[in-house]
C-alpha cells in the first residue's frame, strides 16, 4: 500500500513537473511573438505599381469570381474616346458593340459625358479580375484602371493563395486601416 | 537660417515630383464645362478589428463551455450543440478562417522572419486551446475546432483499428506538422491552409480537387472516426503532448471504476486503455531487454532523420517560387524565350539579375538545409520515442481514456452506469 502511494506520488511529481515546463514554454513563445505582435489587423493588397497585369488574379483566388476587382482611380483618367482599356487595339469603331470590348465580361461601362470625352464604370459584380482592361490602360493610357482586391469578398486567406503565385510578388499584407492602395491616394511610386 | 532651407528645399521638391507625376499623365484630366461631377472610387472596408476580437471573445466562451460540459456537467449533449455552434459559426460564418490549426504557421513565420508582424488575433487563436489543453485536456477539439465539428457530426458506424495501424497513421501529422513549420518558416508556403479539406466546403466555393478530397474524408469520417483529427492535424500534436500532462482531465466514471467493461466500445476514436493484463506482460519475457534495444536505437533514429533531411532538402526546397524559378533558368535557359512562361517573362522584364536572383534562392536554399535536418532529426526522434512507448509497461487497473488521444467528446461518459 504504501510502495503504491508513493509511485503514485513520482508520478504525479513528474506530471506536474513536465506541466510546468510545457507552461513555461508557452509562456516564452508568447512572450516572444508579443514582442511582435501589432494590434492592427492585416489585409492582403494589390500594389498596382508592381502588378503586371498577368491574369493570375481571375484565375488564383480562392473565391470564384475573384476577390480581386478593377478599379477606377478617376483622378488620373483622360477620359478618352479611344480608351485602352475599354476598346480592343484593333477595334473597328469607337462603339459600344459588344466586338469592340476589351473586357470579356463586358464589365465596363462607358458614359458619354460631353464632346470628346467619356466616363467610363467598372461594374463590380461582373469584373473578374483578368486585368485585361489594366493592361490595356496601362500600356496606352493614363494607367488609371487597376486591380485592386475588394475586401467585402476577400476572406483574408492566411496566406494568398494569389500572393503565393504572383510573378511580381505585388501582393503584400497591409494593416487593416490602410487597406487600399488606390492610385494617386498613396505615394508608393518608385518612379516619382 | 536652416529652417529657410528647409522649407525651400521641400517646396521645390514638392514641385519637382508635382511636375513628374504630371508628365507621367499621357492624356491629362479634362476640365468638364456640362457641371459633370466625378464619381469616387469604391474601396469597402475590411472586417473590423472589433469583430476580430470578438471572434477571441467567442472562442473563448466556447473553450469554457465545451470545458465545463465535458469536466462538470458530463454531458455529451452539451458538448453536441457547442460542436454545431462552432461549425455554424467559425466553419461556416468565418469561413473556417482563422483557425487555431493555421496559426501554427503565422507564429512560425513570426520567428522565423524579423519582417512579419503577427496579428494579436492568430497568436490567440494559436495560444488559447493550448493553455486550455493544459488544464482540462483536449476540449478544444470537442467542441471548439470547426474541422474536428463538421466530422464529428458524420461519424455513423466507427470501426475499431488495430493498434499498430492507429500508432502508424499517428505518425503522419508529426510528418505533417514539421513540413508545415519547415515550409512556414523559410517563408516558402502555408500547406496547412492550402490543404486543408474543409475550408472549400465552409466556403462552398473551392477547387475541385479540395472538394473532392474534403468529401472523401467526411465519407472516410462515417466508418473511421475523425480521420483528418487523428491522423493529419498538425495542432493535434502540439494539443497531445499538452493533454497528456493535463491537471484536470475528463474521466470516464465520475466515482470508482467498477471495471463493468460497458464503455469499452463507446469511444469512436480507440483512445481507451483497458486495464493491463500484468500475467501476460510478465510471461511475454519482452520488458526490460527490448526497452534497452529501443533505447540504443532512438540515437540511430535521430540520426537516419537527420540523414534523411539531408538528403531531401533540396527536393524540399523547389516547393519555393524562388528557388524553383531559378533552378529552371540555369537548367533550362531557352525558356527565357517561351513567351508562355509568366513567371520567367515577369523576372525578365522586372531588371533583376540573374546573380541576385540565384543568391536569394542560395540563402533559401541554406535555410532549408537546417530546417530539413531538424525537421528530420526530430521525426527520428518521435519514431524511436514511439516505438519505445511500445514497449513501456504501465499499470493500469482502470478503464482510462488516453490522455493524449482522447478528444473529450464525452460520449464515454454516458456508457458508465456509476452514479455520482
Amino acid at each position: 500500500m504504501e510502495n503504491n502511494s508513493k509511485s503514485k506520488n513520482r508520478r504525479e511529481f513528474i506530471q506536474s513537473g513536465v506541466r510546468l515546463s510545457l507552461a513555461l514554454a508557452l509562456g516564452s513563445v508568447s512572450g516572444l511573438a508579443l514582442s511582435k505582435v501589432v494590434k492592427d489587423d492585416y489585409v492582403w493588397q494589390i500594389d498596382p505599381f508592381e502588378c503586371t497585369q498577368c491574369g493570375r488574379c481571375a484565375t488564383d483566388c480562392v473565391m470564384s469570381p475573384s476577390a480581386v476587382k478593377c478599379v477606377h482611380a478617376y483622378d488620373l483618367c483622360g477620359y478618352c474616346d479611344l480608351c485602352g482599356g475599354y476598346l480592343k487595339p484593333d477595334a473597328n469603331a469607337l462603339s459600344t458593340a459588344a466586338e469592340n470590348q476589351l473586357c470579356p465580361t463586358a464589365a465596363i461601362e462607358r458614359k458619354f459625358i460631353e464632346e470628346p470625352y467619356f466616363e467610363y464604370h467598372i461594374i463590380e459584380d461582373l469584373c473578374i479580375g483578368c486585368a485585361k482592361c489594366v493592361a490595356g490602360c496601362t500600356s496606352f493610357g493614363n494607367g488609371s484602371l487597376h486591380l485592386q482586391i475588394m475586401h467585402h469578398i476577400c476572406v483574408n486567406c492566411n496566406e494568398c493563395s494569389i500572393a503565393r503565385v504572383c510573378p511580381s510578388d505585388a501582393i503584400k499584407r497591409v494593416p487593416a486601416s490602410e487597406a487600399y492602395k488606390v492610385k494617386g491616394d498613396f505615394s508608393n511610386n518608385p518612379e516619382s | 537660417m536652416k529652417k529657410l532651407k528647409y522649407i525651400l528645399f521641400t517646396v521645390s521638391f514638392l514641385l519637382l515630383t508635382l511636375s513628374l507625376s504630371a508628365q507621367q499623365q499621357r492624356f491629362p484630366k479634362p476640365e468638364f464645362e456640362t457641371g459633370y461631377e466625378q464619381p469616387s472610387t469604391i474601396t469597402p472596408e475590411p472586417r473590423a478589428l472589433a469583430l476580430e476580437y470578438f471572434d477571441v471573445l467567442v472562442l473563448l466562451v466556447v473553450l469554457a463551455l465545451a470545458t465545463w460540459f465535458a469536466l462538470k456537467t458530463r454531458s455529451r449533449q452539451g458538448v453536441l450543440w457547442l460542436s454545431v455552434f462552432t461549425l455554424i459559426y467559425f466553419g461556416f460564418y468565418r469561413n473556417g478562417c482563422i483557425c487555431s490549426i493555421g496559426a501554427i504557421q503565422n507564429v512560425t513565420l513570426s520567428f522565423a522572419d524579423p519582417t512579419y508582424a503577427i496579428s494579436l488575433t492568430a497568436l490567440l487563436f494559436f495560444l488559447l486551446p493550448l493553455a486550455f489543453t493544459l488544464f482540462f485536456g483536449r476540449t478544444f477539439c470537442a467542441g471548439a475546432c470547426p474541422l474536428g465539428a463538421i466530422q464529428d457530426l458524420v461519424i455513423i458506424k466507427p470501426i475499431s483499428l488495430p493498434k499498430w495501424l492507429n500508432k502508424t497513421l499517428g505518425l503522419i501529422p508529426y510528418i505533417y506538422l514539421s513540413l508545415a513549420v519547415l515550409f512556414a518558416a523559410t517563408g516558402t508556403d502555408f500547406i496547412i491552409c492550402r490543404y486543408d479539406p474543409f475550408v472549400g466546403i465552409f466556403r462552398m466555393d473551392a477547387k475541385f480537387l479540395m472538394v473532392v478530397l474534403g468529401v472523401s474524408f467526411l465519407l472516410m469520417g462515417m466508418f473511421v472516426a475523425r480521420p483528418y483529427c487523428r491522423f493529419f492535424c498538425p495542432y493535434s500534436v502540439l494539443l497531445s503532448w499538452m493533454s497528456r500532462f493535463s491537471k484536470w482531465h475528463l474521466t470516464i466514471t465520475p466515482a470508482t471504476c467498477i471495471q463493468c467493461k460497458l464503455c469499452t466500445n463507446s469511444c469512436p476514436f480507440d483512445a481507451i486503455d483497458f486495464p493491463t493484463n500484468e500475467k501476460e506482460v510478465v510471461k511475454s519475457g519482452l520488458g526490460p531487454k527490448r526497452f534497452l534495444v529501443y533505447a540504443v536505437l532512438i540515437p540511430i533514429w535521430v540520426a537516419a532523420g537527420v540523414f534523411v533531411g539531408e538528403r531531401s532538402h533540396t527536393f524540399l526546397s523547389k516547393a519555393n517560387t524562388d528557388v524553383f524559378l531559378a533552378e529552371l533558368l540555369i537548367s533550362n535557359p531557352e525558356i527565357k524565350n517561351d513567351p508562355d512562361n509568366l513567371d520567367v517573362q515577369t523576372f525578365l522584364a522586372s531588371g533583376k539579375t540573374m546573380e541576385t536572383l540565384v543568391k536569394e534562392a542560395e540563402v533559401i536554399r541554406g535555410k532549408f538545409y537546417i530546417g530539413s535536418m531538424i525537421a528530420g532529426g526530430f521525426l527520428g526522434l518521435v519514431i524511436g520515442m514511439t516505438l519505445l512507448n511500445t514497449v513501456v509497461f504501465r499499470k493500469r487497473q482502470d478503464y482510462v481514456p488516453h490522455k493524449g488521444n482522447c478528444l473529450s467528446c464525452a460520449r464515454c461518459m454516458d456508457y458508465c452506469p456509476v452514479e455520482k
